[in-house]
This record gives structure tokens, C-alpha cells and sequence, in this order.
């Protein structure tokens, strides 16, 4: 299965485990999302629980606000994450704040679906990584996968969670893993081991990261599409890395990476965001904070650039291997 | 400076923004003789299964019950019998006299913020008195009367209001932002005009699940320019769904007038034409009319005919809040010159007019109303006021971020707490 699928599968398994739940997005009903991730919905589950939305981010955000006031679990689809601004207002002074407001009397669970990222030719507003405009919000769970596996288990936990998740979905690796390389095709999920995903139920819990690589040189910490830059980088740098995919960036698994680099002395830190203020930056500040007296290296960050996402030179915007490369150098060598 | 070549827009006129002035300013005398004022009783009453477009000319019309004499009269009189025509009376001396008790606890320190909704009394009592018990208000920090036509206990809502130790919201909330699921009262936003798709949504679910309760959305004037109103209308419009959408047009948005928010062009209830929902625009200070129109609207989506945007047509006679001086951008005396009077007036004047009322049971009912805020207030404040409250219980600041509370919200919260010690 590749991820699209995983996550497809994902909510045919919620919406036939709780009536309650209704998908609905731009043209999330009929035809399935131009990503297909709500595929065959419309069809299996009816119009009431699987429906084209108006382009109305702000509307869509809203009307699920009011359904999950009235007692439904809204799974709702924002169709690039570069368009979730017009919502931004409901997600964050209503959907985050909601539960606090009102000391728990109006939850709001529901969950927000977006694909993210670069590494398509999107141009500036289809390929953004705006994740740290959600972490740095009281009240909200940020969730990337960065596998079908986790994919489809991480959306399944996140709809159950009592708490609202945006779950940013890397649309690179929506068809196979990347390598890193623009010069090479997407390989398919097929032979990657994530790409078992089983049937029906499971979950990945929310606020675990994933050891992907285990090594004793050097923490790794990435999320989404980065994950598979990074392994490729360490590979080829032949370095015995620890690669962490933190899957779950609110509430974060300081544990594991604590106890990673307390091991390795060393980190570095991948994300396709701009850099300034980025989560990168947290999670520096994290290990500075926490693990300094384990440090034989300053922290590394691999970013994309402060610009905005240009359209033709989007592989020199993207953090790929060789940015990673020449962090990883720099940071083993001291 | 400008990047236009002169010599090709020698003879072009020169452009100019227009800025909405409102007709008078302070020193100004207010004269709204020129305010269109349609008759009472003048205004058609087309079916609940009418056809949207068929309420179109109701738009910029006014829906009006109660006639000079006082009397009920038309095809939009709601024919109430005088016990609730007392209720609703009642209600709005209630209300009157608990925003005066609270407006004076804020100047007595004993909370930080007050808004008064003075003037506009009719609207939230007639328009809950029109709606079920457990239909779903998504209300403004205006709409206190929807609280008090329920019934709610005052002194929880002032305990609300002193964020003190009988406060179910744990002092997190502005002293007027209640919110009451039970009462069927959804959690006020200070960012404006959020609550309005969100009743859309929430009476999207009703027609989800079947349910037969609608929902009622609220919001002023001034927000209706925000995004979230045009989307509220287009949801409601594409899923006809059963809500009634409420613009409570009090002509002013702190001290910018109505004209700022689109006015001068344009009735608020012809919002409605373009999006092809029935549209009502209605006296505010008649109450009898503020209940026919919401029965109206609530009829039409309880049977599945689909929203109404109504504007109830007021105007705000006090300040916007404690914060404010309305008196350093319009005339002081603008609101008694107001062509519609005053809301609790008018009723109190039909229900003697029709022999159920006289000055003497106004008196006492008055006094009745002021005993019981009293009381409440009394009861209110032995749980502590304001100023009193944020020392204790410095914990419960991080309960509720999140359904548990995470690593590194607990972290914070020790630090929070041995910060106390030290």
C-alpha cells in the first residue's frame, strides 16, 4: 500500500468503527480528493458523512467547530496546507482554545488532514511546511507520518484522540519513499517495509517517535519526507547515525530523543520549513537545554531557506542529502 | 512617488476614496427624521414554505407589530397571550437592572470588563422566547437576555463575571463571555464573527443526524464585513441548512457606525438576496416583532425549508463597553432621539394598552427584579470577586490545554508553582 492508500484505508476503518465521524473538504465527496485520500467514501458512507465542501477554509474549519459543539467527530480535509491560512483564525482562537475556555465542558476533537511540503513543483502555495504556526499553539496536536504504516495508524490514533490534530501529510512521499534525489524517480512504497500495512484496526499512538536507524554517532531528528532524506544521507555518508522520526511533533517524545543523544553526544536536527522560528529551532533548544553536558558538538540545523518557496529552483530551496551531508560533516567534526 | 505617466491621464478626473461619515457627530443635533419608518402592520407575512425570494422585499422593509397606539397589528402579529407578553417584559426589566448592577461592580473594581446591552433588551428575550428550550444559541457579548429568557441562575452569571471560586469556566474567560452547554449558550470569542458558520455547523450536524433542534447564530453590524459571515451564509445557502442567522444591526461597532460595515450601500438583511436565503429586516425594539420573525425563521428551518437572515434593526444606547466613551464620536443625547424608542417601553405600553399591565405592577415588577439581582449578587460575591482570585489554585491554570495534561505543560506547571514558594 502506498501512503495514500494506508490513509485511505485509514478512514473507511473509522467511519465504519463510529457512525459519528463525517469527512468533508474541497472536492473531498464525489471525487475523492485531488490526492484521492477520501476515494470511495461518497460511496460507501453517503453524502451525509462524505461531501464536497465551498473553497472556504475558514468555512470548513468553522462548520467542523459547530459539529464537534453538536457531538460529531469531523475529519475534515484542507487540500493543500499552503491554503490553511483562511482557517487559521478558527483553528486557533476557536478549535485550540476551546476545551480551556470552557474548562472542558466543549472539547473538540476533530481532526484536520494536510498535504505539506515541496519536492513536487508546487511553487510558493502548494508546497509549504507551516507546522510550526501549529506547534507553537496551546491546545493543539501536530502529527506527520512519514510512512503508509504510520500513516494509517497515526490518522486512526488521531481520530480517536479527545484533542484536535492537524495531521500534516508529506504529499512528496504520498506515492514512495524519496530518496533525496531530484535526478531520480519516487520508488514505489512496494518494496519498502512500511508499505505492510495491515487491514482493518490498528493504531500508532500519538507522542512516540520511531527509531528508524540505530546507530551510535550521531541523533537524527526529522519528520515527514525528511526522514527519508536523512536516511539517505546518513547511508551514504556511511555514518552510524540514530535517525529518529518523531511522527508526533505536539506532544513530542522527549525521551527518546533525550536518551539518543545522551548516547550519541551529537545532533542534528532536518526539516523542509524555512528556518527562522521553525520547529527545528524548538527542538534545538530542547536538546541544548536538556542534554548540553552530553554535547561534543554545538546542535545542527538542515532547513530550507528563509524565502518563499520558488517555483524553478525548488531543489535548491529543499533540503536535500548533500545540505545534510555538509551538516553531518560539520557536526562530527568537532 | 507614482509610477503613472502624466501625459497619457491629462483630462482624467481625479479619483477619491469615500469614507463613510455617520449623519451626526458630537455637538451635532441627532435628527432621524429622514429614517425611512414603514407603518406597523405594513409589512407582508409570506408562508414559512415561501420560496426565499419571495422575502426578498421584506429586506428592506421593517417587519413592525406594535402601531403608535401600542396595539399589536398586522399580518406579523404573533397573538401572545399576555402571560408571556409578561414573561418577556419581565425578562428585559431583569436584564436591564442586572447590566446596571454590573456595570457599577466594574466601576466598583470589583471586575475588570462590562458590556451593557441596553436598548436592545427585546432582541435576545423575544427571539429565545420564539425558539425551543433546546435549540442551540451561538450568541454575541450582547445576547445576555438569551441566558436570562432560559432561566439561568444570575448568580452564576456573575459568577462568570467575578471569574470567582463559583466560576464554571475557572476564570479563564472576559467577565461576559458565558458559556453553558446545558443552557444551550456556546462559548463567546472576542475575535468577532466566529460563532457565525460555527451555528451553521452545528445545525449541519442536527440535519446530519436527524435531530429536530436548529440552531441560531449571532452577530453585529460591524462584523458582518469579517470573512466567517460570508462563509456562514454560503454553508447555510449550499446545505439549506436549518438555522436562523441573526445580525443585530445597533448601528454602531465601538465608535465606527454602521456606514463602516457596508450600510450606506445596503441593507445587512439584503446580505440574504445574494446568497438566495430568505432575508428579514425587523424593528429591534418591537419585541412582538423580534418574536414573529424568529418564529418565522424557526419554523422555515425546523421544517427543513431552509436558513433566514434576519436583521433586527436597534440601536446601541449605551457605550460599546466599560472601556468606552461613546460621547467622543456622537452626539450624548443621540440614543433618546432614537425613532424607535426604547424596547421595554413599547412593551410595557402595548400590555397596558391591551389592559394587562398598569404603572403600579411595572413598579413592583421592577422592584421584584431589582430584589432578585440584589440577592444574587450578595450570593455571587460571598464566592469572591475579582481582584480576590488568580492566587489560589495556580495549578488549575494548566488543567484543560489538552484532555491530559502533557510532559511539558506539567513542567511548566511545577515551575509555576515553586515560583509561588520561593
Amino acid at each position: 500500500m502506498n501512503m495514500i492508500q494506508a490513509l485511505n484505508d485509514a478512514h473507511k476503518v473509522v467511519m465504519r468503527a463510529d457512525e459519528d465521524v463525517v469527512v468533508f473538504g474541497e472536492d473531498a465527496g464525489y471525487f475523492g480528493g485531488v490526492f484521492r485520500v477520501t476515494e470511495g467514501l461518497q460511496k460507501e458512507f453517503g453524502k451525509q458523512r462524505a461531501f464536497d465542501a465551498p473553497i472556504s477554509e475558514g468555512g470548513i474549519v468553522a462548520t467542523a467547530v459547530g459539529m464537534a459543539a453538536y457531538g460529531i467527530k469531523p475529519l475534515i480535509e484542507i487540500q493543500f496546507a499552503d491554503y490553511i491560512y483562511p482557517g487559521y483564525d478558527q483553528i486557533v482562537s476557536e478549535v485550540a482554545k476551546m476545551r480551556y475556555r470552557t474548562a472542558g465542558e466543549w472539547a473538540m476533537p476533530m481532526v484536520i488532514r494536510t498535504p505539506y511540503g515541496g519536492g513536487i513543483f508546487g511553487g510558493q502555495t502548494h508546497s509549504q511546511s507551516p507546522e510550526s504556526l501549529f506547534t507553537h499553539i496551546a491546545g493543539l496536536k501536530v502529527v506527520v507520518p512519514s510512512t503508509p504504516y504510520d500513516a494509517k495508524g497515526l490518522l486512526i490514533a488521531a481520530v480517536e484522540d479527545p484533542d484536535p490534530v492537524i495531521f500534516f501529510e508529506p504529499k512528496r512521499i504520498y506515492n514512495g519513499p524519496f530518496d533525496g534525489h531530484h535526478d531520480r524517480p519516487v520508488k514505489p512504497w512496494s518494496k519498502h517495509p512500511a508499505s505492510e500495512v495491515p487491514e482493518g484496526y490498528y493504531t500508532v499512538p500519538l507522542g512516540k517517535a520511531s527509531i528508524v536507524r540505530e546507530g551510535d554517532a550521531v541523533t537524527v531528528l526529522a519528520y515527514g519526507t525528511m526522514v527519508h532524506v536523512a536516511l539517505a544521507a546518513v547511508e551514504e555518508q556511511g555514518l552510524d547515525a540514530e535517525v529518529i522520526d518523531l511522527r508526533t511533533l505536539v506532544p513530542l517524545d522527549i525521551k527518546t530523543i533525550e536518551k539518543s543523544v545522551e548516547k550519541t553526544g551529537r545532533c542534528l536536527i532536518a526539516q523542509e520549513a524555512p528556518r527562522t522560528s521553525g520547529f527545528a529551532a524548538e527542538l534545538s533548544a530542547l536538546v541544548q537545554e536538556r542534554c548540553f553536558y552530553h554535547l561534543e558538538a554545538p546542535v545542527e540545523r538542515v532547513t530550507g531557506w528563509d524565502t518563499p518557496y520558488p517555483h524553478a529552483y525548488e531543489w535548491a530551496y529543499f533540503p536535500g542529502p548533500k545540505r545534510l551531508k555538509r551538516a553531518l560533516e560539520k557536526v562530527m567534526a568537532d | 512617488m507614482s509610477d503613472k505617466d502624466p501625459s497619457l491621464r491629462r483630462n482624467a478626473p481625479k479619483l477619491a476614496l469615500h469614507v463613510p461619515e455617520p449623519p451626526f457627530r458630537p455637538g451635532d443635533a441627532p435628527d432621524f427624521s429622514s429614517l425611512k419608518i414603514p407603518a406597523a402592520g405594513s409589512a407582508p407575512r409570506p408562508d414559512i414554505a415561501a420560496p426565499a425570494a419571495e422575502t426578498h422585499p421584506l429586506t428592506t422593509q421593517l417587519v413592525r407589530v406594535l402601531g403608535d397606539d401600542s396595539k399589536a397589528v398586522g399580518a406579523w402579529d404573533p397573538k401572545l397571550d399576555p402571560e408571556t407578553l409578561r414573561k418577556m417584559l419581565r425578562d428585559m426589566i431583569t436584564v436591564r437592572i442586572f447590566d446596571d448592577r454590573m456595570y457599577r461592580a466594574q466601576r466598583q473594581g470589583k471586575t475588570s470588563f462590562y458590556m451593557k446591552c441596553t436598548g436592545e433588551e427585546a432582541i435576545a428575550i423575544a427571539a429565545q422566547t420564539a425558539l425551543d428550550r433546546e435549540d442551540m444559541h451561538f450568541p454575541t457579548y450582547r445576547q445576555q437576555g438569551l441566558l436570562v429568557a432560559r432561566g439561568y441562575p444570575l448568580t452564576e452569571m456573575m459568577n462568570q463575571i467575578y471569574s470567582n471560586r463559583g466560576d464554571k469556566l475557572r476564570g479563564r474567560q472576559l467577565p461576559i463571555m458565558y458559556s453553558d452547554k446545558k443552557f444551550g449558550f456556546f462559548s463567546i470569542s472576542g475575535n468577532l464573527g466566529t460563532q457565525f458558520p460555527q451555528a451553521v455547523g452545528w445545525a449541519m450536524g442536527a440535519a446530519i443526524k436527524g435531530d429536530s433542534r436548529i440552531a441560531m447564530g449571532w452577530i453585529g453590524d460591524g462584523a458582518t464585513a469579517e470573512g466567517d459571515f460570508h462563509s456562514a451564509l454560503t454553508f447555510a445557502a449550499v446545505y439549506n441548512v436549518p438555522v436562523v442567522l441573526a445580525v443585530v444591526n445597533n448601528q454602531w461597532a465601538i465608535s465606527s457606525f454602521s456606514g463602516i460595515a457596508g450600510a450606506e450601500r445596503a441593507t445587512f438583511a439584503q446580505r440574504a438576496v445574494g446568497y438566495g436565503i430568505a432575508g428579514l429586516r425587523v424593528d429591534g425594539n418591537d419585541a412582538l416583532a423580534v418574536y414573529a420573525a424568529t418564529k418565522w425563521a424557526s419554523e422555515r428551518a425546523r421544517s427543513n425549508q431552509g436558513p433566514t437572515l434576519i436583521e433586527f434593526f436597534t440601536y446601541r444606547a449605551e457605550g460599546h463597553s466599560t472601556s468606552d466613551d461613546p460621547s467622543g464620536y456622537r452626539p450624548t443625547n443621540e440614543a433618546k432621539s432614537w425613532p424607535l424608542g426604547d424596547p421595554i417601553e413599547r412593551l410595557k405600553a402595548h400590555l397596558i394598552a391591551i389592559g394587562e399591565w398598569d404603572d403600579e405592577r411595572h413598579a413592583a415588577a421592577n422592584a421584584e427584579a431589582d430584589a432578585t439581582v440584589r440577592a444574587a449578587q450578595k450570593e455571587s460575591e460571598k464566592l469572591g470577586i475579582l481582584p480576590e482570585q488568580g492566587k489560589n489554585g495556580v495549578e488549575t491554570m494548566f488543567d484543560d490545554v489538552y484532555a491530559e495534561v502533557p510532559w511539558h505543560i506539567a513542567e511548566q506547571r511545577e515551575q509555576a508553582l515553586s515560583e509561588g514558594r520561593d
